[in-house]
């Protein structure tokens, strides 16, 4: 379609119904990738044909009015040109502005970054639609702040709104600050305690990176908030939102200065090097004089003694538990906790006398001097002492966990620590002990005779042997060491303590409510547990328990909790053999199906939506399998 | 093949408390007796009898506070010793008496040794930690007239005096005092002017102890980290690093440097004494025979290189003397 300029009137709206009937059928893409090129370089330096594209797009029917404004804000290739375009359309269109400042941000998430930018950056470009962009990034901020929202709405939304947020904020002027630091704040403040309360780490993260976004925009002086988190390429790219690159026409500008600045730095920086430089070449030049004069005749002594100095740390068990629990020589006591994993392992039947009371004063063991991988240290020396004696301890640590007066990092070690030692019992010993074995055959060797006869049989043999085909060699592997089953006696007692109490609320720790997070991890750990649990006589109990769990639990609001509940699901449909599942199980395994059913259709976590699915699939194939019978 | 390290010549015994000090003093005459004097915890100080190996007398004159220095002023008969009473007692010992006969009061609370310099007949420079804890005093003795007072710059936060050296150098001009601080350098001070002429940082930790070498213009200086550090004073009196040695174990209570500047001794934390050539800082022995930390370590002053000993006191109650690297 082609105009003639030269002071005609034209009729354009005749353009802008097909226009919008054709995207509003799904042919955005065809029409627009002709039409945006177009109209970026006509518009470019001619007014006219800024005001017909103008024209043209607020021409179009409200009906279409949406296609065609996504369809533009996707295609264009910045916001300058997306001004160019569209001009005041969001101002003057009532559903425009809804499409762009409600649909687009609010309602729909799947659009890419380079699109928010272009969309924010066009409210931000003109004096009449900052209005808009303040009041965008209200809304924004209401929707970031509100505790259901972090808790209902899936990971993928909550990230684009904070990528909205961010470009928002880079957008915003001084004054504008200024006028709206106080709502900033009261949002910010209650944003980052909802996003702190999350289990998710990623929803955490999130909110730390908004809020410390946020604070450095209103405090330009003065401390700003700063967290503690894990910084990889998602962290970089959202905290690269915040500054605006300048838009292309600028770009010649700024290079020459960042050249200017950067060769005035480096003379600077080789002052200073040649500075510290001289102390060096000082010891070269006179080393080598000095190399011939002889210190020679000063004949060495033998230094091969000298050794780091080391405390010795004790070898018996209760020398450890004298050391740890009185000692005042904090050398002896470093050694100990350090020594401790290996002295229990070596000397388990001492262990097994004091387990519970080890089990005690490690468990509570607190940091004395700065040791490094001190939380590893008192993790190892506790599974260890599980190891050794298993059953007391269980059913200590068991306890303790239900216990007053814990902290939460307690309470979370001691579900650690009881699934490292079930999986420890839960594999095979290593092959330590038959290579030992083999290596101890006496070996018979054949002194050379130096009689001739009897090398004869020998001479015969290999005759044989070479002449001799073989067809099979028979077993040459090593075959893999076996034992009992360990974890087998001990399963239950891992296992059922943990299940017993979680709804009976302890004044300092309620699993179901504030300490969510601790849940969570009972779940996963039970998950574990379970799994672990394959090929013991206690597996079918314990998967019917946990079964029950899970239907108890099943609509917490927590999405860690509710994947921790889907993983329990799959250990016990993978570790009860089939037969018992469906014999002594049926009951819980429909319902559980049924739930499961749900959870994939109405799920807002995705990955809470990809477990059920494959949940439903494993039940599946439980089942054929069982109708097929055993091949 | 190297040889296992020498044991202990012999060992005194009796002091009963940690020794921090030590001082031989065997370079007069016979029938003159060669002693040792040391100075222990429990503020007494003994002098050793060097031939019989028994305590001749000991002097109690810092009312059971510990002696942390020892100097002789001349002879054996003059004795100078600093304690943790804040007091440095000037001793008459001819003929065996056993009298303080001067006392300074240093008003200082630190553990920083004085330093003595001889710089003519009957006079004496002595540098020592003052009263603000920043300062060094320099007084001169008999006198105690005070020489001046080295007050570093507002700002440079030194820290505590740690160590101090006072030498002249062989030119024959004025006395420059050394000393090692809280921060880890190493000052250079002009006494004349009362100015700092050169500051070195050797260390990140306390400087423990130092010693220097002046006709070489080189010196060593310990922490209480694991590191030792060389450096000279170049014509334009700058202090330069030289060179740095890494120690197994950290920490070192003294350095001293044998009169000859052959070898050179260090008392460490790790229980042990570490014998390195000056030239080259060879490392050449390590003694191993203390169970504590050893606090002091002194080279006699023999006239005949043969008889030359070291004496190593710790806090295990014990002075082990060695001969070693005799024969050079």
């Amino acid at each position: 379609v082609c105009f003639t300029p030269g002071g005609l009137d034209c009729s354009i709206s005749f353009v802008s119904h097909v226009l919008g009937k054709v995207c509003v059928h799904g042919r955005q893409k065809e029409i627009l990738s002709v039409l945006v090129p177009r109209l970026t370089d006509l518009t470019k330096s001619d007014c006219i044909w800024q005001r017909i594209c103008w024209r043209l797009v607020e021409c179009v029917p409200d009906r279409w009015m949406e296609a065609v404004v996504l369809g533009f804000v996707q295609r264009a290739p910045g916001a300058d040109v997306l001004s160019r375009l569209l001009g005041n359309l969001v101002v003057k269109n009532k559903k425009a502005q809804f499409v762009a400042t409600q649909k687009m941000l609010l309602l729909q998430y799947g659009h890419t970054t380079a699109v928010l930018q272009n969309l924010l950056g066009y409210l931000a470009l003109d004096s009449l639609r900052r209005a808009l962009l303040i009041k965008v990034l209200k809304e924004l901020l209401e929707t970031w702040g509100s505790s259901s929202a972090v808790k209902h709405s899936p990971p993928e939304q909550q990230q684009y709104i904070s990528k909205a947020i961010l470009i928002c904020l880079s957008h915003l002027k001084e004054p504008e600050i200024e006028s709206c630091r106080q709502e900033l704040l009261t949002s910010m403040m209650e944003g980052v305690k909802c996003h702190l309360d999350s289990n998710l780490p990623q929803i955490r993260r999130l909110g730390m990176i908004v809020a410390e976004s946020i604070s450095s925009k209103i405090n330009t002086d003065g401390p700003v908030l700063k967290f503690q988190y894990e910084e990889d390429d998602e962290a970089r790219e959202l905290k690269s939102l915040l500054v605006q690159t300048p838009p292309f026409c600028v770009v010649p500008g700024p290079p020459d200065d960042e050249n200017d600045k950067a060769d005035a730095a480096l003379p600077g920086e080789l002052e200073s090097n040649k500075k510290s430089h001289p102390a060096a070449p000082v010891k070269p030049e006179e080393e080598s004089d000095a190399e011939l004069d002889s210190d020679d005749d000063l004949i060495p002594y033998d230094m091969s003694e000298d050794k780091e100095l080391k405390t010795k740390a004790p070898v018996y068990i209760r020398d450890c538990i004298e050391v740890l629990t009185g000692s005042e020589d904090v050398g002896k006591w470093e050694a100990t906790v350090k020594a401790l994993e290996s002295v229990v392992r070596k000397n388990p039947a001492a262990t097994r006398e004091v387990s519970v009371e080890l089990a005690k004063i490690v468990l509570h063991l607190e940091e004395k001097t700065c040791i490094e991988g001190f939380v590893e240290l008192r993790q190892r020396a506790q599974v260890a002492i599980l190891t050794t004696d298993p059953i007391p301890v269980a059913k200590y640590l068991t306890s303790q966990f239900y216990s007053l007066n814990y902290s939460l990092r307690q309470r979370v070690d001691i579900l650690d620590v009881l699934v490292l030692a079930a999986q420890e019992l839960s594999y095979p010993k290593s092959h330590g002990k038959t290579k030992h074995s083999d290596a101890q055959k006496p070996r018979i060797q054949l002194l050379p005779g130096s009689d001739s006869s009897k090398d004869w049989r020998r001479i015969v043999d290999e005759r044989i042997k070479s002449k001799t085909r073989r067809f099979a060699t028979g077993r040459s592997q090593v075959e893999c060491a076996s034992g009992p089953n360990e974890f087998n006696s001990v399963a239950g007692h891992f296992f059922f303590p943990l299940i017993q109490h979680f709804d009976r609320p302890l004044t300092t720790f309620d699993l179901l409510g504030e300490d969510h997070f601790v849940l969570g991890r009972l779940v996963h750990a039970l998950a574990i547990l379970m799994y672990l649990a394959v090929n013991t006589v206690a597996v079918t109990a314990m998967g019917k328990a946990l079964l029950e769990f899970v239907w108890a639990l099943r609509f917490h609001t927590d999405s860690y909790v509710r994947q921790g509940l889907l993983s329990c699901i799959s250990s016990v449909l993978l570790s009860v053999p089939a037969e018992r599942l469906l014999e002594d199980v049926t009951e819980e395994l429909l319902e559980a199906q049924s739930w499961l059913g749900d959870v994939v259709e109405k799920d807002p976590d995705g990955d809470c939506r990809r477990l059920a699915l494959q949940n439903l699939l494993l039940m599946e194939n439980l089942q054929k399998k069982l109708k097929t019978g055993p091949s | 093949m190297a040889l296992p390290p020498p044991d202990p010549q012999f060992v005194l015994r009796g002091t009963g408390a940690a020794i921090h000090t030590l001082h031989f003093s065997c370079g007069s005459q016979e029938p003159a007796v060669p002693v040792l004097f040391s100075g222990s915890e429990n503020g007494f100080i003994h002098v050793w009898n060097l031939k019989t190996h028994r305590v001749d007398t000991a002097l109690d004159g810092h009312g059971r506070k510990s002696v942390y220095c020892l100097e002789t002023m001349g002879g054996k008969d003059q004795l100078l010793s600093q304690g943790r009473d804040q007091r440095i007692c000037l001793w008459d010992l001819a003929e065996g008496r056993t009298a303080v006969t001067d006392s300074v009061c240093t008003e200082n609370v630190g553990f920083c040794r004085c330093s003595l310099l001889k710089v003519a007949q009957g006079r004496w420079l002595m540098a020592m930690a003052a009263k603000a804890l920043e300062e060094v005093q320099v007084l001169e003795l008999p006198s105690k007239t005070s020489v001046c007072t080295l007050k570093p710059e507002v700002g440079a936060k030194l820290g505590m005096p740690m160590c101090l050296k006072l030498w002249q150098p062989s030119c024959g001009s004025q006395p420059l005092l050394l000393a090692g601080y809280e921060d880890g350098s190493v000052v250079l001070w002009n006494l004349s002017m009362g100015k700092a002429l050169s500051q070195l940082v050797c260390h990140q930790e306390p400087v423990m102890s130092l010693d220097f070498d002046s006709e070489k213009a080189k010196g060593i200086s310990g922490s209480s980290e694991k590191v030792l550090s060389i450096w000279s004073l170049n014509e334009q009196q700058n202090l330069q690093v030289y060179k740095t040695h890494k120690l197994v174990n950290a920490g070192i209570s003294d350095i001293t440097i044998r009169p000859d500047k052959k070898i050179l001794a260090t008392a460490g934390w790790d229980h042990r004494i570490r014998i390195f050539g000056w030239k080259n800082l060879k490392p050449l022995a390590v003694l191993d025979y203390h169970t504590a930390t050893v606090h002091a370590v002194s080279f006699s002053d023999h006239k005949i290189p043969s008889e030359r000993l070291l004496a190593a006191g710790s806090k295990d109650h014990r002075i082990s003397i060695w001969s070693i690297y005799t024969q050079t």
